[in-house]
């Protein structure tokens, strides 16, 4: 209670649940003026709803908010604005075709006579904009600036209307280095004015940069508020990821299959602006693990093996002979086989039946002219459908019908079906339940003695030292480390995402 | 075998008992019109003129289904019929052989689905502009190609296809079934109608699949092209003349009505090619038994509104479920 005085807005004990979640479980925060804080954590950690519950665009369920010592209970986004709560999101939500000046004084325009005075406005817009040491044709549609313009206007309207505080939301998400520092300056400049600043990002470079604290949620829990100089970013990485150090250690079983011959080579296989120039050797039957945070690169780089991505640089090489990876189709055509990240988006067909989903990348591979006939469906179906108990009252079941984790089972028996040799699963374990988890897991080690080679993209690092043979660890959208034998341990997995760039790429 | 053919009956059972429900009322109002009779070898009668005046947007609903279930819509079926019956009649004047003329007209109307699968597969349009393009461009073209009058011929091979009969049935009919009934095998007897519902429903997860989505688009699009085409030749060889500002005006509305009375959903997936054949003949029974019945012609439009309203209210997922809902309760 000693710091009240120095804080501008305090959350305490804000509960959200949606149906069937609680999203947010009794979570404090606190926000003091002329700071920058931090907020991070994992997809799904509770971050935009914390964001939301205090600019009104969610009701909260309960909790109080402070603001400036008074309770506030703002009912919508602009009740939070008239307050003093500002917020600019990642994608800039205001209007392209609309000149910067009537975005930055939109709704409330300086009139006379019920007219606006384009004239006056123009000069205010001028003089605002000149408080970040911006100048720019005013008069000119927001839309032709670049994205980093159109973050400041953004910023100054919000500074402009609220004044207290101002939440950003991965302002830096599209921005180059040099865009990166111009923000950062204002956002210092911002601080400087007493501005309590919420700062939310994926990029923990810019968070040592930048931020004064750090709060950290995990699956809608508050781990804990720290100083930023004295949290150690392995440390930081832990809050993150949530795993005790000394935790998980090598499982013997699949270190003994990193001997065989190489069966797939990436040599300095990249993309530009997507993921930078690797190298990747995958044994038979061997799991190599992929490591890193949320927007590292770990989605890129299995859909550029897949071929979603065409690389733009290096070759590819299956037993030796070069292989042609450059649509989902020929990877298909390799044997290759990739269970999506986001099923839902990338993976599931909902209106079809569990039978079509499952028969339906065979079925693409033998080409329309050669159909399943309905009896091999149903064989293949029922096949699956035993094999990795997925629960479904009937193989003619919309498979939207059916739970996460048998939806999940259902997308790994389409590739099955196709009897693939190279099987990347981006995140299979995430949003189903513990008993599927546990299930999928034991497939993983199934599929691997049986001679297949997999990929595997997971945040649980457990997970990844229980079956893999190798670890790769990204960062930045770069390969930055690999880890074999007995370094795969989850402790040396967060040193390695940890670790400063250029610091040594081994733990 | 026995489920299937059930499962088949359920998906049908809405457009029937409309159907049914229309032409008996239509009965009620005008008692005449189940009898049918023999002259020169063919049926003449009612029933049988709807189903000749229903061939047209019978035929464009065969190509419309496949479009809309990739989740696409084909807006220029009609011009694209003006431009085809145009070529035919061009084609004929010209004095070339029956085969050379139907082969042209067929010719033109996939050029037109290339074109319209070109925009909508490769430069990524949405459909309903894509094919607006056509739809507006395409008379004007239809207008070149007839040199702004109404093209008259009178080759009788031509004409047949309009006007003659076929074992006892007018040859729109005849062309109308047989086409339906080959296009539902062809895609239900290979993978093709699993893998166009597929991407429909889903692009993205169908390409990741491995699934071909350019050239699936493409071929549904040039279907639609060759349906127009066939129905563009009929309309012309039934006026013996090519109109280009008149032939197959506004029918791709009523193919679209078709598709969506047959129960396919404008958002792409499921489809049936024979529920869409059938909401074609429950337009074209509402548009006959509206004459029939003699309610002064400014009645019509409205009256069929208010049907096909009808119809699609009993077809909503809302109605549906309230219908599953109470029979379940009357059960217990």
């Amino acid at each position: 209670m000693l710091n009240n005085t120095n804080d501008i807005l305090t959350a305490v004990g804000i509960v959200k649940t949606f149906p069937g979640a609680v999203a947010l479980d009794k979570v404090n925060f606190s926000l003091r003026r002329g700071e920058v804080h931090a907020l991070l954590g994992e997809n799904g950690a509770g971050k935009s709803t914390l964001i939301k519950c205090m600019t009104g665009a969610y009701r909260r369920d309960a909790g109080t908010l402070t603001l400036d010592g008074t309770e506030i209970d703002p009912h919508d986004t602009l009740d939070a604005q008239k307050l003093g709560i500002g917020t600019v999101y990642q994608e800039v939500n205001l209007l392209g075709n609309l000149s910067v000046a009537e975005n930055l004084f939109l709704g409330r325009q300086p009139r006379r006579f019920g007219l606006v005075q384009t004239g006056e406005m123009k000069k205010r817009a001028n003089a605002l904009l000149a408080q970040y040491g911006i100048d720019i044709n005013v008069s000119a549609a927001l839309d032709s600036f670049s994205v980093a313009i159109q973050q400041v206007v953004a910023i100054a309207r919000a500074v402009d209307l609220s004044g207290k505080v101002l939440i950003l939301d991965e302002p830096t998400a599209s921005l180059d280095a040099q865009e990166v520092e111009m923000l950062f300056r204002i956002v210092r400049d911002l601080k400087a004015r007493g501005l309590g600043i919420v700062f939310i990002t994926h990029f923990l470079e810019q968070v040592y940069d930048l931020a004064d604290r750090i709060t950290v949620l995990r699956n809608g829990q508050l781990v804990g508020t720290r100083e930023t100089a004295s949290l150690p970013r392995r440390e930081l990485v832990t809050m993150m990821l949530g795993h005790e150090l000394q935790s998980a250690e090598k499982a013997v079983a699949a270190a003994e299959t990193s001997s065989g011959p190489v069966q797939f080579r990436f040599s300095n296989y990249g993309k530009a602006g997507t993921i930078k120039p690797f190298d990747l050797d995958v044994r038979k039957g061997e799991v190599v693990g992929i490591a890193g945070l949320l927007g590292s690169g770990r989605t890129e780089t299995a859909e550029l093996l897949f071929g979603v991505h065409k690389a733009d640089s290096g070759t590819a090489e299956i037993g030796g002979k070069p292989a042609n990876l450059s649509s989902p189709r020929a990877a298909i055509a390799a044997r290759f086989g990739f269970c999506p990240e986001d099923r839902k988006v990338d993976g599931i067909i909902g209106e079809l039946s569990v039978r079509e989903n499952i028969a339906l990348a065979l079925q693409a591979r033998r080409g329309w002219a050669r159909p399943l006939s309905a009896a091999e469906q149903n064989a293949l179906a029922d096949r699956y459908i035993k094999a990795l108990d997925i629960r479904t009252s009937d193989r003619e079941k919309p498979i939207r019908l059916l739970s996460g984790g048998n939806q999940q089972k259902a997308i790994l028996a389409r590739w099955l079906a196709t009897n693939p040799e190279f099987l990347i699963l981006d995140e299979p374990t995430r949003g189903i339940d513990v008993g599927a988890h546990a299930e999928i897991i034991r497939l993983i080690g199934e599929l691997c003695a049986q001679g297949m080679s997999l990929i595997v993209i997971s945040s649980e690092l457990e997970e990844l030292v229980a079956y893999s043979s190798r670890v790769i660890v990204l960062r930045d959208r770069a390969h930055v480390a690999e880890l074999t034998g007995s370094e795969i341990t989850t402790e040396h997995i967060v040193n390695a995402i940890a670790a400063a760039p250029g610091a040594g790429e081994h733990p | 075998m026995i489920e299937s053919a059930l499962r088949f009956g359920h998906r049908l059972l809405p457009q029937l008992v409309a159907l049914t429900i229309i032409l008996l009322l239509i009965w009620l109002v005008f008692p005449g019109f189940f009898s049918m009779e023999i002259q020169n070898g063919r049926l003449y009668g009612s029933v049988i003129d709807i189903l000749n005046r229903g061939a047209p947007v019978a035929l464009l609903a065969v190509g419309m289904t496949v479009v809309i279930a990739t989740k696409g819509i084909d807006l220029s079926v009609g011009a694209v019929m003006a431009i085809c019956g145009a070529v035919a009649a061009a084609s004929s004047v010209r004095g070339d052989p029956l085969i050379v003329t139907l082969l042209l007209a067929i010719g033109t109307g996939l050029v037109c689905g290339v074109w319209n699968g070109f925009l909508v597969s490769v430069l990524n349009i949405q459909p309903i502009i894509a094919t607006l393009v056509l739809m507006v461009a395409g008379r004007g073209i239809a207008q070149l190609v007839t040199e702004g009058a109404i093209l008259t011929f009178n080759d009788p091979g031509l004409i047949f296809i309009g006007s003659g009969a076929f074992a006892g049935l007018p040859m729109p009919v005849v062309i109308w079934l047989v086409f339906g009934i080959a296009v539902t095998l062809l895609v239900r007897r290979t993978a093709l109608g699993m893998l166009i519902e597929a991407v429909g429903i889903n692009r993205r997860a169908s390409t990741l699949s491995g699934i071909q989505t350019p050239l699936l688009l493409m071929a549904a699009y040039m279907l639609s092209g060759l349906c127009a085409a066939i129905a563009g030749l009929i309309v012309t060889a039934d006026i013996k003349g090519a109109d280009a500002n008149n032939a197959g005006l506004w029918l791709e509305l009523d193919a679209i009505l078709a598709v969506v009375v047959g129960g396919t959903s404008l958002l792409g997936g499921r489809f049936s090619i024979i529920a869409s054949l059938a909401g074609a003949m429950i337009i074209q029974a509402v548009n006959t038994g509206i004459l029939l019945s003699g309610f002064p012609p400014e009645f019509n439009l409205i009256i069929k509104a208010a049907i096909i309203v009808i119809i699609l209210v009993i077809q909503s997922p809302r109605v549906q479920a309230g219908v599953t809902f109470l029979s379940r309760k009357s059960v217990r």
